[in-house]
């Protein structure tokens, strides 16, 4: 017997992303900026600095800080959201600095401090991964040296079957064993900088999980480096 | 105090050759003390001690509104306070984000794990829920927080007695509490968190060890093997494979962590 091909609420096949979108240099003002969208779910991403950390203690001699700010625009999901942070953009703010930071040549800049600001202008799911994705190209745009790049997407166990890049109808599926959410994020050479995992799942699961998220992450990457290229005008 | 070089340096040598300073395997964990009932005002309390590490964990309900998104089933409220008293690192004031990142940890585990039967804790749908408030405060810290508050959740939960509601007034009678325990699943969430210091893996370090690690993930699971929640934490990235060896891992430690912790938690 053939095993049955789950059906995704929005049709998609089980390894397919949404469409991705990405653009290089979307906020004038900025020294690196990026949109990164999967689907519905839009992210924006303006990088300030290098520049001088103040106040003066919070400067490091040996290399320089990451400072990542998450937010989410009051009208972006179907319940305003209350403006300003709270426990969950704190925790995403810091394991987006955790994602990119692998990556980027930090340690060139000791007693500097480089923003990186994301705002999720339209969510439906996947928020953090779209925001990772933005940041890394806005860094990059922003010309700070990095060994690599990073790409994000979330991969979904619904019930017992695995899907890439959730939506919050699937987020939300409460069937079977329910509906496990893992962001992941990985460098192009495939090492983990980030990931998190929410619901039920076993460890030989995990390893089918990781398989496929090193698949997705390409396709994100393929997206990133061609925004990338399309930026620079000869 | 940071810890200094040098004494990253020598844990480092010590890890070369399997071993720690205070004389641990790598996946071993220190002595670990659980008291139960050390709070009366509190609907269920814990103090937790691993090693010179120690946490107290109250849970008081109330009874309140529910959310929107699950308006027939409880609600759980976990925060975290880093406080003064517990090491000369940490200041008092509103919570930082060390604070913030341990209760959302303690949280996603018991919630996502389903530990707590959130649907028997709905009074009127839409209307009036319990809410189950867990409250975490360090009182010494010595490395691994983080697993010492997701034993003194548990504990605190399994010892917890519902408090006498009264429902003309819909308010809780506090200072009386009934013979019934929060109803709770035996899926128990055990949280164990890995720490990464150079080419090895180690759990429950010291403040010396857990300063100089670069990676550290902490996994809530079940002793039987079922993760709920997952989270890596700091700025160095981790082999596929080795991060599934490091999961591996976690599971064998989680299993005789509970096999130690069982009998105190009855």
């Amino acid at each position: 017997m053939t095993p049955k091909v789950f059906k995704r609420p929005d049709g998609r096949k089980p390894e397919e992303t949404r469409p991705m979108t990405a653009k290089v240099g979307v906020i004038p003002n900025a020294d690196g900026s990026a949109m990164f969208s999967f689907g519905d779910t839009v992210a924006i991403a303006a990088v300030y600095g290098p520049k001088k950390m103040h106040p003066q203690h919070s400067q490091n001699p040996e290399k320089g800080t990451l400072r990542c700010n998450y937010n989410m625009l009051s009208f972006s999901v179907s319940e305003r959201a209350r403006p300003g942070p709270n426990r969950r953009s704190m925790e995403i703010s810091k394991v987006t600095e955790w994602a990119l930071e692998p990556v980027l040549m930090i340690d060139k800049y000791p007693n500097m401090v480089v923003d990186v600001h994301i705002n999720i202008l339209q969510a439906n799911a996947s928020t953090r991964c779209a925001g990772i994705n933005a940041a890394a190209l806005a860094l990059a745009h922003a010309g700070i040296p990095m060994k690599e790049m990073v790409s994000s997407v979330s991969i979904g166990k619904l019930d017992k079957n695995l899907v890439v890049d959730l939506i919050k109808e699937e987020e939300d599926f409460e069937e079977g064993e329910g509906a496990t959410d893992i962001p992941i994020t990985l460098t192009t050479g495939g090492k983990i900088t980030h990931i998190q995992l929410d619901g039920k799942i076993n460890s030989k699961e995990l390893k089918e999980v990781l398989k496929l998220a090193r698949k997705a992450n390409k396709e994100v990457y393929e997206v990133q480096k061609k925004a990338l290229k399309e930026s620079i005008k000869f | 105090m940071e810890t200094s070089k040098i004494t990253g340096d020598r844990i480092r040598e010590f890890l070369e050759k399997g071993k720690r300073f205070d004389d641990r395997k790598p996946e071993e964990f220190r002595d670990i003390e659980i008291e139960l009932g050390v709070s009366k005002k509190a609907e269920g309390s814990a103090r937790v001690r691993i090693g010179k590490t120690e946490v107290i964990v109250g849970v008081k309900m109330d009874v309140m509104e529910p959310y929107p998104d699950s308006a027939d089933k409880g609600n759980l409220i976990v925060s975290a306070e880093l406080t003064p008293m517990s090491s000369e690192r940490f200041e008092s004031g509103p919570p930082k984000f060390p604070a913030v990142e341990i209760g959302r940890l303690t949280d996603r585990a018991i919630r996502e794990s389903k530990f707590i039967q959130m649907e028997k804790l709905c009074i009127k749908k839409g209307e009036k829920v319990w809410a189950v408030y867990i409250d975490i405060y360090s009182l010494n810290d010595d490395g691994n927080l983080v697993d010492a508050a997701g034993i003194g959740a548990i504990a605190a939960l399994k010892s917890a007695k519902m408090p006498k509601y009264n429902e003309e007034t819909g308010r809780v009678i506090y200072g009386e509490l009934t013979d019934k325990k929060i109803p709770l699943s035996k899926d128990i969430p055990i949280v164990i968190t890995a720490y990464k210091i150079g080419n090895f893996w180690l759990v429950d370090p010291t403040t010396e060890e857990e300063d100089i690690s670069e990676a550290r993930v902490t996994v809530g699971a079940t002793p039987e093997g079922i993760i709920s929640s997952i989270q890596k934490g700091n700025s160095r990235e981790l082999d596929i494979e080795d991060f599934e060896n490091m999961i591996d891992m976690t599971e064998k430690v989680r299993k005789k962590v509970f096999s130690t912790i069982e009998k105190s938690l009855d």
